[in-house]
């Protein structure tokens, strides 16, 4: 799962897709975790950062995955990933 | 080393252009204590979710409503509306501020006497009064207002070898410029039913007239409305004085005012919109003094005023059972408390403030209850912070109509607590159990579990 190239991230939130237009704002542990996806570190590492760093729980780390992984897609900030199945 | 805090990642789309005319949001506040009683200890004590009742703000209302009409007008009497809230520890609130009762069926009635208020301070009201009913009012001489005609002519029979005469008066509907018109109940002005009543009442001989009742309408959102019900009370009092020779001692206007509650579909929060009680005391009071009444003659001014006194000192406590994206993006939130209990998030936006501390972005959501129910919808929008499951919220302004019209359905009824003035909790009505609801079941020989 990667952020489209072409997005740009400020350190205080802010997201910009220049392709669309949108701009978004995010909370500060979504520019944490977009700052680190714009780097190419993968999910295990962002997630194990997390962990280590902020008060939160296996689980409810991973239900909150799961959910700003919806939103990514929701605003299309997503890279198309095509399954190219054998 | 300490950990950081911790929020669940969350972005916002911004939509530029689009200018709130009446400046930002200030944004949801954390709702911690109810009276200096910390939410989440109420909550571990007595289980989520939990109503609350604040005593000193029933009495603050009370108070200061009844300071706003007797400041105004010489004799004012408040009557507390049991369907309200009738449970007994807040109707004895009201009766020892001084309120009379204010009761719509045979059950009320005896829940009042129950209550202790003495018969002659039961005002009976409502389209259904049974023959046993009446006669219970009757003997206690209590003040009957007579609905219908089918009503006024049991009266007159049941009062034909009585030695005193039974108090009654006759709810008057009437126009006053607001829709709906409430017609359904009692005598139409306009039209001269109420006119016949009056006459009818007088002529029979048997029944004592002693005042004159209306009831608008609810939540009424203009004053001028209780001015044109107070004239045209007032107009119909001065006819029966001069040409029915009989003195009205009484005027009851009943209830209506609303509470600073948001109606769905408002556009902006009912505290910024609707009248004070002043207003409303105002109107009526300046009416009822230009009438063509003698000074001294004024007639007692009776309300009955019921959501407008309780509904901001009753609080719903809940808690969040989860999560969750709908098919539009959109979040919803899952709460332990439905539509059941809250019956008025039918009709209101009730405003929900979370029980703990939170970071500052919030996220629009619809908040939903745990009835397996499609109508089961607490608000359809609104900006909270990211909840997360078992975090803790708070209803505001629940406490009329929903401890009376609260149904068992799916889940069992709370429990009800009530904070004194000197911050003691009191549990008022126990939760409800799978027993208490089976109690008066019966289930035949051959279906029994074997």
């Amino acid at each position: 799962m990667k952020i489209k190239k072409n997005i740009a991230t400020s350190e205080n939130g802010f997201v910009f897709n220049p392709a669309t237009g949108d701009s978004f704002s995010g909370n500060a542990m979504a520019s944490v975790i977009l700052l680190a996806m714009k780097n190419g570190v993968n999910t295990t590492e962002i997630k194990a950062d997390i962990l280590k760093k902020y008060d939160v729980s296996v689980a409810q780390l991973d239900r909150d995955w799961e959910d700003w992984v919806i939103q990514l897609k929701e605003a299309n900030l997503l890279e198309l990933e095509l399954n190219h199945g054998n | 080393m300490e950990k950081l805090p911790y929020e669940r990642p969350y972005i916002k789309k911004l939509t530029p252009g689009v200018m709130n005319k009446f400046g930002s949001h200030s944004g949801a506040q954390p709702f911690k204590y109810i009276d200096g009683i910390q939410v989440t200890k109420l909550i571990e004590a007595y289980g989520s979710p939990l109503f609350v009742v604040s005593e000193s703000q029933i009495r603050r209302n009370y108070r200061s409503a009844y300071r706003a009409f007797s400041t105004r007008y010489p004799k004012v009497q408040f009557a507390w509306s049991y369907k309200t809230n009738y449970l007994n520890a807040v109707c004895q609130i009201f009766h020892s501020e001084g309120s009379w009762a204010e009761v719509v069926s045979g059950f009320e009635y005896r829940k009042a006497l129950g209550n202790g208020v003495v018969g002659n301070k039961i005002i009976f009201n409502g389209p259904s009064k049974s023959k046993e009913d009446l006669m219970l009012a009757i003997e206690n001489d209590s003040l009957i207002h007579i609905d219908n005609l089918e009503e006024l002519n049991l009266l007159i029979a049941l009062s034909e070898n009585l030695t005193d005469k039974p108090r009654v008066a006759i709810r008057v509907n009437m126009d006053t410029g607001i829709f709906p018109a409430w017609d359904r109940f009692g005598f139409n002005y306009e039209n001269g039913e109420a006119w016949n009543a009056l006459t009818k009442v007088v002529s029979s001989g048997k029944l004592q007239l002693t005042g004159l009742h209306c009831h608008i309408g609810t939540y009424i959102q203009s004053t001028s409305a209780f001015g044109i019900a107070a004239t045209k009370l007032a107009d119909l009092a001065l006819r029966c004085k001069t040409i029915l020779n009989q003195t009205i001692e009484y005027l009851d206007l009943g209830g209506g005012f609303p509470s600073m509650n948001t109606l769905k579909g408002a556009y902006l929060p009912g505290t910024d919109t609707l009248p004070s009680i002043d207003d409303f005391a105002e109107e009526i009071c300046n009416k009822l003094i230009n009438s063509d009444f003698a000074p001294n003659e004024l007639p007692l001014l009776i309300l009955e005023s019921g959501r407008a006194l309780i509904d901001d000192a009753g609080y719903l406590l809940g808690t969040v059972l989860a999560n969750k994206r709908l098919a539009d993006g959109k979040r919803a939130t899952v709460v332990d408390f439905g539509v059941n209990i809250l019956f008025t998030s039918f009709w209101y936006d009730h405003q929900i403030s979370p029980a703990q501390d939170f970071l500052p972005h919030t996220e629009n959501m619809a908040i939903y209850g745990p009835l397996c129910m499609n109508i089961d919808v607490i608000r359809e929008n609104i900006n909270l912070p990211l909840l997360n499951p078992g975090d803790h919220l708070v209803v505001h302004k629940v406490g009329a109509y929903n401890m009376t019209q609260w149904m068992q359905f799916i889940t069992l009824r709370p429990a009800v607590v009530l904070i004194d003035e000197q911050r003691n909790i009191h549990l008022i009505k126990a939760a409800e159990t799978l027993d208490y609801i089976e109690e008066n079941e019966n289930v035949p020989g051959h279906l029994k579990a074997k």
